[in-house]
């Protein structure tokens, strides 16, 4: 790894080659090291004073237990999610925006809109640098990039002063169409430079070069806010490695389920903010992989949210637009967009804190609000008083309460049937039962709505798709949402616990960059075209080519295109070094708007907004090829009472302990497999069986 | 009635409520029209086979949200149940018997199950230009405002009606976005079918008659009881806007008795030789969406709790103005309603009701001046926002739309698809009216042709004359402006052109205030003037 990354497969280097992974989330550090096959994975508390501190004392241990010596170790591969915690909280640096004179208000005009029609208090996050500091620089350019005025270096001594006056310690330039003629950002950020040498400066072109102003200032600033946050924290964690003697090269997980260098997150931490929910993606990918499955749907429940996201031929969904925050029930609008490379997928209120209640036409809702940890469910016994998504699973006798959190925490089923039976009042007769029913069956009908919206948001189906589940919550109601979804087969993965960190081991070096380049596809500029992409190649290969050798980079270039006068874009793929011509832009774009939305418009003209292209080398890990066979029946020691949720009836439940089951072990619904971070619950009609490489699939009898 | 029974209502009215969101989505993401993409200018909806509403998705515009409920069961007067077949789909987009104005097109498509009619989609969606003189508040009648067509077939039985496509077609000025249009009403109430039907598989209902009688039920108890807390009585309130020629008077009396509230808007203006009217169905959306956002706002909307509040005009009045009477812009007084009931509300709900907002939207419609080559011709239809009105307990929001929720357009997407530069759009300083909470601000937009060329714009602005009034001791939002820079004032409706080389400005409207101006914080007050927003 210290020349080029290699794909080479040699049995001997593959078994001594030691890779860790790091996913730093906001309670707990989870660490895997990967030896071989050999997986060992713990958790520690995240250090929030300096997370390089956790990150080191679960590094030193999991080599401990590993029998590692840290100069063993010749890959580190790392998420974090303290750039988005730092946008929530608002912990980021002093910023300030320079920007073309008459459109400061931009960042905070936003999109003009509200984003709940029926509620007239609600409020825009309040954007990221205040007006004081949006300070205008005397420039324009037109929308082909030709100078309109002159950029005057007067308007940039007035906004120096203001810099120093307000003691900024980060600037964002995002002057208008700097997507199309970055040469006034830079002589601003020349400028600034050299009166400021310690300056922190994000600029749009750099970070985000597309079309929309809104937009690419809201991600120009985010980027700026985090950035002296992040470079600290990452020059802390290098030193703390080299001191400790890890001398292997460090890795980013950035949100587009890419692996990148440290200097390109240096320069680029927004585009990390997503990494932990990425790397549980790109787990599922993985795991498609293995079985040989082109179509799932991976399904991660904690806390709070539930993520989806559609996995097709292999490969999670990407999009390029993202919130930070979504601070109103999780609405769309309601926080920071962000325009980077990201795995796209649908997050709603529904975890297993999320806490159930009834509205005022006596309906059963659950969330978005939650308990989270803290206070946390009723059955706790820290405080909390709301019924909530965990309470109702215990009452339904998918929890022990002996055995929960591998014991680290009692639960008490009678606080669960109380604020059960009392909260939800004469609904439900007073039945806890009744009620957790309810709250089960609604908490699922939320999650297989989203799905369905998002699934058919994309011009795509559920049917005959895998769930993959992961995360605290998802293995206890995966089956449950299987068969809303009608979906035959569940997978949920060996260390369900640490299935992000599971993933950065097995994601590929990528990077991906924009450029937005107007045009109307019967005016294609081929020229224009060529030099656009060739820009954009030379750009992406400089964060990569450290990294990887030619013959491994495959190369992926999208034209984002739409019909005349339309507001959303599609991305058409280009073959490799392909020169795009008309005829074929327009066909494959007609293919794609077929797929998404049913019809095309004969003889309507299209536009082409922006191009992409992404470079990415061969996944740093795999998965071994996995098969499910049958081989002995299992009948449970132990039973557990449990509420069928499926057949709304009482059962009977075999208990079984996760670590003690081995390939080829099956058994019938209802069952609990239980292990220390989750437990997974098979319903009536579905079978689990445990794969060759000990992942738990459970099929339904009726597909099956 | 059993408990798990009362369950699955409850699960298949989710259900619903998720079909038409997915219907309103897939219209949204396929329209043309920029104001349905950009602004969510549609509805989409699913009804009962008696013709009533079960379930709304909630979109950008309230202007849809019970004209469009009232219009199917004006579809099954015209073209009974028993004569519908599966594949047949019906469209209108007379501003009567829809949702207000000729470029509103509202689709029915009958769902079927086992040869019986199990329910109906409906969607609306804004289409750009229905030819006449193209969208705008010049018209004298509504003959000049285009292409009407009466409630018709557009499917029979899956086969297109080719007469009325080519009697679209040649009538408008795009066709192709037209028909396009159309295909995405049809597709996104074919969507919402497909989904009804596997609902009632999974729920394995016959039909919705047991859930659409839950809905309904629950709904309006629900109002009722929503309605039961406030002060029975009669409260009046009269707000004046600038109109076309002449000011115009909307005059609200707002009865609540035990269960139900009633809208009278007898003593408005009468109608307006100009295309600023309101046809009846477009007044009761804005009406009781004013009442909607305070009270029983998290009621889904639906034909059970629409029934519980009335609005009433008098034939002839602006807010019930007849055929042929000219209505394109009715949005320039309809959004005005909600300001209008809101200054009833006060009186019974004082500290929970927002002061008047600049409430009409600004989209001019941009053109190029005749006579130019081909390359120089384009056509768009920016949105501006101005402020909101103060809430109780804080600032309005600045440059928002309210009551209607549209987005605005991007400066670089404008300037890249047209001639023109946008030189400034930004905050305009003291424009939010001054209070305890002051109203939030308006903004100020220059825009210019790129090449120095003349333009033409076509206004439907208002409170240029009469800005947004405070309450409860606020002052007024500054009133809106619009002039050529360092020219003329220009009127705030009609057509004008912008000579060559000049600049087009438009102030846009503050809200009002809320409370005494002299019990604003201190803190408020600095950070105002520390930010620029306010200038003394």
């Amino acid at each position: 790894m210290s020349e080029k990354h290699s794909s080479r497969t040699d049995a001997v280097q593959a078994q001594t080659l030691v890779r860790v992974a790091v996913d730093i989330g906001g309670t707990f550090t989870d660490v895997v090291l990967m030896r071989g096959e050999q997986r060992s994975a713990i958790k520690v508390l995240t250090t929030h004073k300096d997370p390089a501190d956790g990150v080191m004392t679960g590094l030193v241990e999991v080599c401990s237990n590993a029998a590692v010596l840290p100069e063993q170790v010749s890959l580190l591969l790392h998420g974090t999610t303290l750039a988005t915690n730092a946008l929530i909280e608002r912990r980021g640096a002093r910023t300030a925006l320079l920007t073309t004179q008459g459109h400061r208000d931009a960042l905070e005009m936003a999109l003009e809109n509200r984003f709940e029609q029926y509620d007239v208090n609600i409020d825009r996050p309040a954007p990221l640098v205040p007006r004081p500091l949006r300070l205008p620089i005397n420039e324009r350019l037109d929308a082909a990039g030709e100078v309109l005025v002159e950029l005057d270096q007067k308007s940039i001594e007035d906004a120096v002063r203001i810099l120093r006056d307000h003691k900024v310690e980060s600037v964002a330039i995002g002057l208008l169409h700097s997507y199309v003629n970055p040469q006034h950002e830079l002589a601003v950020a020349d400028y600034l430079l050299q009166a400021m040498p310690e300056l922190n400066i994000s600029l749009s072109s750099a970070v985000c070069p597309e079309i929309r102003e809104y937009e690419r200032l809201s991600t120009t600033c985010a980027n700026a806010y985090v950035k002296p946050l992040m470079q600290r924290y990452l020059e802390s964690l290098e030193r703390k490695l080299d001191a400790a003697g890890f001398a292997c090269p460090t890795l980013l997980m950035t949100s587009g389920g890419g692996l990148t260098t440290l200097a390109t997150a240096r320069e680029f931490p927004i585009r990390l903010v997503e990494s932990g929910p990425a790397g549980g993606t790109i787990l599922a990918a993985a795991l498609c992989d293995a079985f040989s499955e082109h179509r799932a749907l991976s399904f991660d429940m904690g806390g709070t949210t539930a993520k989806l996201c559609i996995i097709d031929q292999g490969a999670p969904l990407y999009s390029r637009a993202f919130e930070v925050d979504r601070s109103y029930r999780f609405k769309k609008g309601s926080g920071l967009p962000v325009r980077i490379p990201v795995i796209e997928m649908v997050e709603i209120g529904a975890g297993g804190g999320s806490l159930a209640n009834i509205d005022n036409l006596g309906r059963l809702q659950i969330g978005p609000e939650s308990a989270g940890s803290e206070p946390g469910p009723a059955c706790y016994g820290r405080g909390g008083d709301g019924a909530t998504v965990t309470d109702a699973d215990l009452v339904l006798g998918k929890l022990d309460p002996a055995d929960f959190a591998g014991g680290r925490l009692q639960l008490d089923e009678s606080a669960a049937r109380t604020v059960l039976s009392n909260s939800l009042g004469d609904r439900f007769q007073h039945s806890a039962t009744q009620a957790a029913y309810a709250v089960s069956e609604v908490v699922n009908e939320n999650m297989a709505a989203a799905a369905r919206a998002h699934l058919a948001e994309w011009g795509k189906g559920a049917g005959g798709r895998t769930l993959i589940a992961f995360g605290g919550a998802a293995p206890l109601h995966a089956c449950l949402l299987a068969s809303k979804l009608k979906l035959d087969r569940v997978i949920i993965p060996a260390d369900a616990g640490v299935g992000s960190a599971v993933g950065f081991l097995l994601a590929p070096v990528s990077y991906e960059v924009v450029r937005s380049r107007y045009m109307r596809l019967d005016q294609l500029d081929v020229a224009a075209v060529t030099a656009v992409l060739e820009e954009l190649r030379s750009e992406a290969l400089s964060v990569v080519d450290e990294l990887l050798s030619p013959e491994e980079i495959r190369e992926q270039a999208k034209a984002y295109m739409r019909y005349l006068g339309q507001g959303y874009e599609i991305a058409v793929e280009l073959e490799p070094d392909e020169i795009p011509s008309e005829v074929d832009l327009r066909e494959r774009f007609e293919r794609e708007y077929l797929k998404l939305y049913g019809r095309t418009i004969p003889g309507l003209a299209v536009e082409i907004l922006s191009w992409t292209l992404g470079v990415s080398g061969p996944a740093s890990g795999t998965l071994a090829a996995d098969q499910v066979q049958r081989q002995r029946q299992l009948q449970a020691d132990e039973h557990r009472d449990v509420f069928d949720v499926i057949s709304a009836q009482p059962a009977k439940a075999g208990c079984f302990r996760r670590e003690t089951l081995l390939p080829g072990d099956w058994f019938e619904g209802p069952a609990l497999v239980v292990e220390a971070q989750t437990t997974s619950y098979i319903g009536r009609g579905f079978t689990g069986c445990v794969s060759a490489q000990r992942h738990l699939v459970i099929t339904s009898q009726e597909g099956a | 009635m059993s408990r798990l029974e009362a369950l699955t209502l409850q699960l298949a009215w989710d259900r619903l409520l998720a079909i038409v969101e997915e219907q309103a989505q897939a219209l949204m993401r396929t329209a043309f029209s920029t104001v349905v993409r950009e602004a969510g200018d549609l509805s989409a909806g699913v009804f009962s086979r008696e013709g009533l509403m079960l379930a709304q998705a909630v979109t950008g515009t309230p202007g849809h949200v019970n004209a469009m409920a009232a219009s199917v069961g004006k579809f099954l007067q015209r073209i009974p149940l028993d004569h519908l077949q599966p594949g047949d789909v019906l469209l209108t987009n007379d501003p009567w018997d829809g949702t207000g104005h000729l470029n509103d097109f509202t689709l029915v498509t009958p769902v079927f199950r086992n040869e019986q009619c199990v329910g109906m989609f409906a969607s609306t969606s804004h289409i750009a230009d229905v030819g006449g003189r193209g969208f705008g508040p010049d018209a004298n009648d509504l003959f000049e405002e285009g292409l009407r067509i009466p409630i018709s077939y557009l499917f029979r039985q899956g086969e297109r009606d080719e007469t009325l496509f080519r009697l679209l077609a040649a009538n408008v000025r795009d066709p192709v976005t037209a028909e396009g249009d159309l295909y995405s009403l049809t597709a996104c109430n074919d969507l919402g079918a497909r989904q009804l039907l596997e609902m009632l598989d999974d729920f394995e209902l016959a039909d919705l008659v047991e859930v659409g009688e839950h809905i309904l039920s629950t709904s309006a108890a629900a109002m009722r009881t929503e309605i039961g807390k406030l002060e029975e009585g009669e409260y009046r309130h009269q707000m004046r806007i600038d109109g076309y020629d002449e000011p115009v008077d909307l005059v609200a009396m707002l009865t609540v008795t035990d269960s139900s509230i009633l809208i009278d808007f007898s003593a408005s203006s009468p109608a307006s030789p100009r295309g600023i009217n309101v046809p009846l169905p477009y007044t009761e959306a804005y009406a009781s969406f004013g009442v909607r956002c305070l009270v029983g706002n998290q009621i889904p909307n639906n034909a059970g709790s629409l029934g519980q509040i009335r609005v009433t005009a008098p034939v002839g009045c602006i807010l019930n103005a007849q055929p042929p009477a000219a209505v394109s812009a009715r949005h320039s007084i309809g959004q005005m309603l909600p300001d209008v009931v809101l200054g009833c509300l006060v009186q019974i709900l004082p500290d929970k009701v927002p002061a008047e907002g600049a409430s009409c939207i600004w989209n001019p419609v941009l053109r190029s001046a005749a006579n130019f080559d081909n390359d120089d011709n384009f056509v768009t239809n920016p949105i501006f926002n101005g402020g909101t009105g103060a809430r109780p307990g804080k600032d309005g929001l600045a440059t928002t739309a309210f009551p209607s929720g549209v987005r605005t357009t991007s400066t670089e997407v404008s300037e890249a698809t047209t001639p023109l530069v946008i030189w400034r759009k930004e905050y305009r300083p003291d424009s939010g009216g001054a209070g305890e909470f002051r109203g939030g601000l308006g903004q100020i937009v220059e825009i210019a042709h790129r090449h120095g060329r003349p333009f033409v714009v076509s206004k439907m602005f208002d409170r240029i004359a009469h800005p947004a009034s405070g309450r409860l001791g606020g002052d007024a939002g500054m009133p809106g402006a619009v002039y050529i820079k360092g020219g003329d004032q220009l009127a705030g409706k009609g057509r004008d052109l912008v000579p060559a080389g000049a600049t087009l400005v438009l102030e846009t409207p503050g809200g009002g205030g809320l409370g005494d101006p002299d019990d604003r914080s201190e803190r408020a007050r600095a950070a105002d003037l520390a930010s620029g927003l306010s200038t003394r």
